[in-house]
């Protein structure tokens, strides 16, 4: 086993990306490789400035989608993509974009933000994702 | 309540205050911090975020640095580490 993370970002909304950002910081703090799949929802939010104007919230919290908002401005929390960032620059995250995504939605690398390094196959993501201590699925 | 500058044996060469930002914030700080020092400093990280109880003395452990203590003054806590390598 290697002292690995691997993430599964499925989801594009604020909250799961936030959630899969933290992890990622904490897991590159910690001196874990940490690697980023995105795929789905989870890479449509990696489209070149899309992260600017996402609010998009999971639906069946819809409803508290405003106020997180407005609090994640208030308290100055840094956003998801900071975060990433962030575990970039103290450890070793890669973000890898799902080549099957990237062709079903007709993009290419260079319609998606620069911290994705890598565009990668299902069965790459896998045969790493093995020898992972955790895997998330968010 | 500690002397705010001077803990019992050591003189903080650097000290980033992270109150208000939010966990992995205060981590984040101190990460940076300690990267850009010279081996031997005594740093420490000014946190708000009750997560960095637990948070930034593994993050010391883990490093293999030397965890010098957490003191609890009003509404935050300092940790003072020395960076040993």
């Amino acid at each position: 086993m290697k002292e690995r993370m691997s993430l599964i970002v499925f989801s594009g909304t604020v909250d799961k990306l936030m959630a899969a950002s933290i992890l990622a910081t904490g897991g590159a703090a910690m001196g874990l490789e940490v690697e980023v799949f995105l795929t789905n929802w989870g890479l449509a939010a990696f489209r070149k400035g899309d992260y600017k104007e996402n609010t998009r919230i999971t639906k069946e919290y819809e409803d508290f989608g405003p106020m997180m908002m407005q609090q994640m401005q208030a308290k100055k929390v840094p956003s998801w993509m900071e975060n990433l960032k962030a575990a970039k620059e103290v450890g070793d995250m890669k973000v890898l974009a799902c080549s099957m995504t990237l062709e079903l939605f007709g993009w290419t690398k260079n319609d998606l933000e620069p911290i994705v390094e890598d565009v990668t196959g299902v069965a790459t993501f896998v045969d790493r994702a093995k020898d992972s201590r955790i895997t998330l699925f968010i | 309540m500690p002397d705010p500058i001077t803990i019992p044996d050591a003189r903080i060469d650097r000290e980033v205050d992270a109150r208000g930002s939010f966990c992995p914030g205060p981590l984040m700080e101190l990460i940076r911090v300690v990267r850009a020092a010279p081996v031997g400093s005594v740093l420490s990280v000014l946190s708000s975020d009750p997560g960095s109880a637990k948070d930034i003395p593994a993050w010391i452990q883990k490093a293999g640095y030397e965890f010098l203590g957490a003191y609890a003054l009003e509404g935050y806590t300092r940790f003072v580490m020395r960076k040993t390598h």
